[in-house]
């Protein structure tokens, strides 16, 4: 790999901002009120996917920052308490990172292990942060089909590590 | 010469203590910003919030716009399925309903005058403003939805807000072309209640399942499952007699099935209720001839338009000090046509 596609893989717009904007589009896409037959849409939480990934592919100080900004634009637009989800997806983040040298090579199932594991303390942590601050426990159920498409959502996790994981062997 | 080849090169922190470093400072603020929030609404009012509602809502009106099409093709095709049994359900409705007008009209004859003889004020009519949700927010943390209107038609915080069929919660955050809706089911959400079966007040408290918890319930008999549940007044946030839903029997404790799931939540109407002193005659609306909740169906209602007045309070009279009666015996008012 020459030096010039190493620094175009590595270009922040690439493998920090358009997954963000993924997430943005995305959680909108999925906030809209569709109900058919009693069914509705599933709200996967999918700044988990860069939550994880990003961690996987390399540190980086930028990503916490950018996590801040997803988890406050989830609580913004669920209307939930502000800064609920921020906790969660840094939580998330900070598992990764100091669990990233044992996930690196590692293959797709270890890293899927690996990324129910963090989901679900990340929203266990979230939980514990609202019922401690308002005295609320979250829904079970809607908590459970959370993580069960949150965790649909590896699939794009896998694709962002893989694009990016061998951009740059120091990180490895 | 680069940093990392000068003599300050072990100094230079590596970038994993970066971004540990990174994690650290984000997660203070958000945990500032978590622990700082009032305690209260999720979507408690702040300018941040009413600013965000503002920009997200047009944005999510157009992002939104096939889901209601997706909805209203696929209602269309159920109804074309189901018109032949619905047309025969119909009939046999009619024929009820012929029979059920005349006795209807002599009860409301009489009644009204029953209220004469009595010296019985009626509550005045509420104004209310239709509106359609562009957000739905149901993970397990908060259960929100957006309307499209907000202070500029007179939307204010703490409005309740209903659906064809029954309360959906109340309006938690204003903007001026945006409220939010904080659901009946949302985690934070409470809401007093009375079981006009039982007479037993009690709290309705949102937990994020679809039929929320009936807390501290007590009252002159025990609950029974399907015994209707209806506001109560209590606390001067929503008025008294809106129709919640029935109350159901769970492993938890009782529960309540709320009317408001027997269609989606996709137009609402929000009560311009702000206290009790509009019920008690002291501030009433301006009068409209536009059709009510209770007394004539609209065929079809404008979103985000003010539709009022409704009369959405209990038919029990209204006490001058704003307080609700001892033990209200409430009959069951009734929610007609959906302005759709």
């Amino acid at each position: 790999m020459s030096a010039t596609e190493v620094i175009s893989r590595l270009d922040p717009t690439r493998w920090l901002l358009r997954p963000s904007l993924f997430c943005l589009a995305a959680s909108l896409a999925f906030a809209a009120p569709l109900e058919v037959v009693g069914l509705r849409l599933p709200e996967p939480a999918f700044a988990f996917v860069p939550a994880f990934a990003w961690a996987v592919i390399r540190p980086s100080a930028s990503a916490p920052f950018l996590l801040l900004g997803l988890g406050l634009f989830q609580d913004l637009l669920t209307g939930g308490p502000l800064g609920l989800w921020p906790l969660g997806l840094l939580t998330a983040h900070a598992l990764t990172l100091s669990a990233r040298r044992a996930l690196a090579g590692q293959s797709a199932l270890t890293l899927f292990a690996a990324y129910a594991a963090i989901v679900l303390i990340a929203l266990g942590v979230a939980a514990l942060a609202l019922w401690i601050a308002r005295g609320a426990a979250p829904g079970l159920a809607d908590l459970f089909w959370q993580v069960v498409s949150t965790l649909a959502l590896f699939v794009f996790a896998g694709r962002l590590i893989g694009a990016f994981e061998d951009a740059d062997v120091r990180f490895r | 010469m680069s940093l990392r080849e000068g003599p300050l090169n072990e100094l230079r922190p590596s970038r994993g203590w970066l971004a540990a470093a990174a994690v650290a400072a984000a997660a203070l603020i958000a945990a500032a910003i978590f622990f700082s929030a009032r305690k209260g609404p999720s979507a408690a009012p702040s300018p941040w919030r009413s600013r965000f509602d503002s920009v997200i809502g047009p944005v999510e009106e157009v992002v939104s716009a096939p889901a209601h099409w997706v909805r209203l093709g696929a209602g269309a095709v159920g109804d074309y399925i189901l018109a032949g049994s619905q047309n025969a359900a119909l009939r046999a409705r009619l024929v009820q309903a012929r029979a059920d007008e005349d006795q209807l009209a002599a009860l409301r004859d009489e009644n009204a005058r029953l209220r004469a003889l009595l010296g019985l004020r009626t509550d005045p009519p509420l104004p209310l403003v239709s509106a359609r949700t562009v957000i739905d927010a149901r993970g397990p943390f908060a259960h929100t939805r957006l309307a499209d209107v907000g202070s500029a038609l007179g939307v204010e915080e703490g409005n309740p807000v209903l659906s064809d069929h029954g309360l959906v919660g109340r309006i938690a955050g204003v903007a001026p072309q945006m409220s939010r809706i904080l659901l009946l089911t949302d985690p934070v959400s409470r809401v007093p209640v009375i079981v006009a079966g039982a007479d037993a007040r009690a709290i309705l408290a949102g937990d994020g399942s679809d039929a929320p918890r009936l807390d501290y319930a007590h009252g002159a008999a025990p609950l029974r499952a399907g015994e209707r549940v209806y506001t109560s007044g209590d606390g001067g946030v929503i008025p008294r007699g809106l129709p919640v839903g029935a109350t159901v029997k769970a492993l938890d404790g009782w529960r309540v099935a709320l009317d408001s799931d027997a269609a989606p939540i996709d137009f609402v109407r929000i009560l311009l209720f702000h206290d009790f002193s509009q019920v008690a005659g002291g501030e009433p609306p301006a009068p409209s001839s536009a059709p009510s909740l209770r007394t004539a169906p609209p065929t079809q209602a404008p979103t985000a338009a003010v539709q009022g007045p409704a009369s959405a309070a209990a038919p029990s009279p209204s006490p001058a000090n704003g307080r609700a009666p001892a033990r209200p015996r409430l009959p069951a008012p009734q929610l007609h046509g959906a302005p759709r």
